[in-house]
């Protein structure tokens, strides 16, 4: 509603550069909620005069004029005129609107922080589950704010794709907040940033946050990651900063997957490798579809590399929100593949995913049998193991314990299932 | 003259008179006990009605002058058609042209079609509204424009109040899908069917005149009869009584919110885990996407565990006719219908029967349904700390909404209120509600999108969903976690001037709403 004014108020300054005097930053709109649209215009000598629609105005009026109040000071700015078209944005988002309106007038490298949550103040550790990822815009508020609740392993804060390139800076500082001022629950906390140079900028607005994984998108080569590493590594040492920050590469390209086995053990953080199948199917010029043929060279290249590094291959997200019978049917094909996780576009994705990657009781308990046998026959000094009238071969045992362990690990069983089935038997 | 206040047993300040009526303070659930008989309308003739059963006039204008329509009259309409509705507002259209002055509405429920009666409050043909408002009509009177002053009853209240004589309506007008000419009338068949017209039972009994309004006549009798004709004075025919897009809507929907759905599958959890839901249950719930999502899940659970609810009481919904199509509720109960799904089934199936509110929620009954509901799921706009409930205003101080059913329905055995933590930014659980409509002895358990409270009076409750994994925590917890995400809201101003009085089940007074001071 502020872009005719825009247009009109840009002056030269005396260098002959177009001088910006208005900036608008955030939403407004009929479906915007949670979230506000800010003008900012610099004046010169009137103070600041503050305009503001909202529809909790009744409720929040004062404190929103004096969080304005209170930002406008921190960046001295002493004569402007504000109109703030409101719906509901908590205080992290007006603020972060209010930033960027600013920086967009001033050059500055002060940040307006928001209190950090203890709540957030945790580490992941490399091998976590990463069954499912949800994917939030990095710029619509809105979504964010009660994504926690859904139990998802992680949650990403997109500024990639789902930023409109004109957003891309103030996304950036909303981001920040949210890693700020969001309860995540325990969810790994997660960032995909840009491509190339403003993903490595990106990182500035990241890490000094306690981000926990960088999703770097459309990833070719172990060089990037090298990049990102430094740059991460000095942020690191700047503000003396001790976390682990773990990286998550997205192929999704014919090069990408050419590379996967370089870019799996480019670094020690590198903990996951994900596939992007729209964009590599765009790459190669096929249709995607839902049997996938045109991809599984892809899809079984990268696993490979993932399993052979030792890291986690991740799955492409399943795009038909609706259809909660096919997302289970392609999680099954995606677990049957070795994928250990699939990214999410949809709250309600999220249980069917972990439904899916989870052990079932059938799988269990066949796995429980074959590793019993193989206990039963290394006490009775047995060379071959044999369950019924099968012989059961080394690599078949491995593969039970392999299920055990994840059993174990998501609590379907006790670690000490062998002695309490044993003790149950006497 | 400023009008004496009390502080009722609620602790509000509310009035000892009301549109200069003595009006009685909240004495407490359960305590008003009125005495005295019931108020009876006038004695009727039938040598003054026509012999062959035949009362159609010519119009709406000259039904209502043969009815002896004047100065200061009470006026009632039903809520059936919903945001449908084109009969209500005709009525005070030809009252104003009539240069009526003066008149009380008292609907069982206003819409936004009704919005344009603000011409004929600012006219003066209407005093007052007595009955709920939403919307634009709720700014109107939050803002204190309306002559006289809003009395909000809840469906129930509303017939209590005929029945002890608080409300006497001078004239009935009657919207009816299906009637015949001697005034017999149903809520089924027709362009404009909506299924049943159960709250027009108290008014079609105790009004001195009624009119039936319909766009369907058919030859006597026109059977089942819910309105009896030999309570109709006059019968109009007119080319339509209601858009019937907007009287019911084609299908109800399921959220499509996940966090609304977090909160349908917690309330769906603490059903179970509390034993809440057993093989029997007898269930309520309203026709919101939460309130549905919640009737999916319940319905899920009875399949699994091959349990069957009694009955439930409607609104009904696809949702609800499906569980008692497919076996897993033995019949449905139903004082107004939502959908198409559940129109058809009001009409085939013999075990989805009409249940006027006149004996389902009401005070001078001998029993009420409500009391024996296991399940009953409702929604507020604010809960405070002591849980008591609010549903007719916003924290902005502006009223909203009406009662319906709701304080009826706190008489349940298990109320559960499946509410969102806060609504864009403002928190649903505050230190003292805006406008008290149900004390919070009757309310039991909060469920919110990030943890449930359960009422500390109900230590059964507390008991049996210890360990049960479920999100427990305190009503303050709640309301701290909601204030650290949001801030802590400020209060809106009112003046001293009372708009519209809250009544309790009983009728007493259980909370007045005052004038929003505007900036």
């Amino acid at each position: 509603m502020f872009e005719k004014i825009t247009r009109f108020e840009l002056h030269y300054q005396s260098d002959g550069k177009m001088k910006k005097s208005i900036a608008i930053a955030g939403n407004s709109g009929l479906k915007v909620r949670s979230d506000c649209e800010i003008m900012l215009e610099l004046k010169s000598g009137e103070g600041i005069i503050i305009d503001l629609t909202s529809k909790v105005k009744a409720l929040y009026g004062e404190s929103i004029k004096r969080l304005i109040a209170e930002i406008l000071d921190f960046f001295s700015v002493k004569d402007a005129f504000i109109r703030i078209n409101d719906s509901g944005a908590l205080p992290f988002v007006i603020a972060a609107r209010m930033e960027s309106a600013i920086k967009q007038l001033i050059n500055t490298d002060l940040e307006f922080l928001p209190e950090f949550l203890n709540e957030n103040l945790y580490t992941t550790t490399k091998e976590r589950f990463r069954f499912s990822r949800l994917y939030l815009p990095g710029n619509t508020p809105g979504l964010m704010i009660n994504a926690g609740l859904h139990s998802a392993d992680g949650i990403i804060l997109d500024l990639e794709d789902s930023v409109a390139p004109e957003k891309k800076d103030e996304a950036r500082i909303l981001v920040r907040n949210a890693l700020r001022q969001i309860d995540f629950h325990g969810a790994e906390r997660m960032v995909r940033i840009n491509q190339g140079d403003r993903g490595l900028e990106d990182l500035h607005f990241l890490i000094p946050h306690n981000v926990n994984l960088v999703l770097i998108p459309k990833c070719e080569g172990a060089d990037y990651i090298k990049k990102a590493e430094e740059v991460i590594n000095s942020i690191n040492k700047k503000f003396n900063l001790k976390n682990q920050v773990f990286l998550m590469p997205i192929i999704e390209s014919a090069l990408g997957i050419e590379n996967s086995w370089e870019i799996a053990h480019a670094s020690e953080s590198v903990v996951a490798l994900a596939i992007g199948l729209e964009d590599y199917t765009a790459d190669l010029g096929v249709t995607r579809t839902i049997e996938g043929n045109e991809s599984f060279y892809a899809r079984t290249r990268l696993i490979v590399a993932a399993k052979a590094a030792g890291i986690q291959p991740i799955d492409s997200v399943f795009s038909d929100v609706a259809d909660m019978d096919a997302l289970l049917q392609n999680v099954l094909i995606s677990k049957s593949l070795g994928f250990e996780g699939m990214g999410c576009i949809h709250p309600r994705q999220i249980a069917v995913i972990k439904k899916g990657f989870t052990p079932d009781q059938t799988e269990i308990e066949k796995s429980k049998k074959i590793v019993q046998a193989f206990e039963s026959a290394k006490i009775q000094g047995l060379g071959v193991v044999a369950l019924g009238s099968k012989m059961i071969d080394p690599p078949v045992v491995a593969r039970a314990q392999k299920i055990i362990d994840l059993a174990v690990r998501l609590n379907l069983i006790s670690g000490d299932w062998i002695n309490e089935i044993t003790s149950v038997e006497k | 003259m400023p009008i004496k206040t009390v502080i009722n047993a609620a602790g509000r300040s509310v009035p000892l008179e009301i549109n200069g009526q003595p009006a009685i303070p909240f004495k407490g659930v359960g305590k008003h006990k009125p005495g005295g008989r019931k108020y009876s309308p006038p004695i009727p003739a039938c040598s003054d009605y026509p012999d062959d059963g035949n009362k159609v006039v010519g119009s709406l204008e000259e039904a209502l002058r043969k009815c002896g329509l004047s100065d200061g009259m009470t006026i009632s309409t039903h809520h059936h058609l919903r945001d449908g509705d084109l009969i209500s507002n005709k009525v005070f259209e030809i009252a104003s042209s009539l240069g009526v002055k003066d008149l009380i509405w008292f609907p069982s429920a206003s819409f936004p079609c009704n919005d344009p009666v603000i011409k004929y409050l600012d006219d003066g043909t209407i005093n007052r509204i007595e009955g709920s408002m939403n919307g634009p009509l709720g700014r109107y009177v939050s803002e204190g424009k309306m002559k006289g002053t809003a009395v909000l009853r809840s469906h129930g209240g509303r017939v209590q109040a005929i029945q002890d004589g608080e409300v006497r309506i001078d004239i009935a007008v009657l919207a009816a899908p299906t009637a015949d000419c001697f005034g017999n009338a149903k809520g089924t068949g027709g362009q404009s069917a909506c299924g049943v017209i159960g709250y027009a039972k108290a008014d079609y009994l105790y009004a001195t005149r009624v009119i039936v309004v319909t766009d369907n006549l058919v030859d006597f009798p026109c059977f089942p009869m819910e309105i009896e004709g030999n309570y109709v004075d006059y019968v109009v025919v007119v080319d339509r009584i209601g858009i019937p897009e907007k009287i019911i809507s084609g299908t109800t929907q399921v959220t499509k919110s996940p966090d609304r759905l977090l909160i349908a599958e917690l309330t769906a959890s603490f059903l179970v885990k509390s034993g809440i839901l057993k093989d029997g249950a007898t269930i309520q719930a309203g026709a919101g996407g939460t309130s549905l999502a919640i009737a999916v899940f319940v319905h899920q659970i009875l399949k699994e565990k091959g349990w069957k609810s009694k009955f439930g009481f409607g609104g009904s919904t696809k949702y609800m006719v499906k569980m008692l199509e497919e076996g897993q509720m033995g019949f449905i109960l139903d004082a107004q219908v939502f959908d198409l799904d559940s129109v058809k089934s009001i009409e085939n199936n013999p075990n989805h029967v009409p249940y006027p509110v006149f004996n389902a929620y009401n005070y001078h009954s001998k029993g009420n349904l409500t009391s024996m509901m296991d399940i009953m799921i409702l929604g507020a706009t604010e809960v405070d700390l002591n849980f008591n409930g609010n549903v007719v205003t916003h924290s902005d101080g502006y009223l909203l909404h009406g009662i319906g059913g709701w304080q009826n329905c706190l008489h349940a055995r298990n109320v559960i209120l499946p509410i969102p933590l806060f609504r864009d930014r403002i928190p649903v659980i505050v230190d003292e509600v805006t406008t008290l409509c149900g004390p919070g002895e009757l309310i039991d358990v909060i469920i919110t999108e990030r943890g449930i409270a359960v009422n500390p009076l109900r230590k059964d409750l507390i008991e049996s969903v210890k360990g049960s994994g479920l999100p427990l925590k305190t009503i303050k917890e709640l309301k701290d976690e909601a204030e650290k995400i949001c801030g802590v809201p400020q209060k809106p101003k009112f003046e001293e001037d009372i708009v519209a009085a809250v009544k309790w089940v009983d009728g007493t007074v259980i909370d007045v709403v005052r004038k929003l001071k505007t900036m």
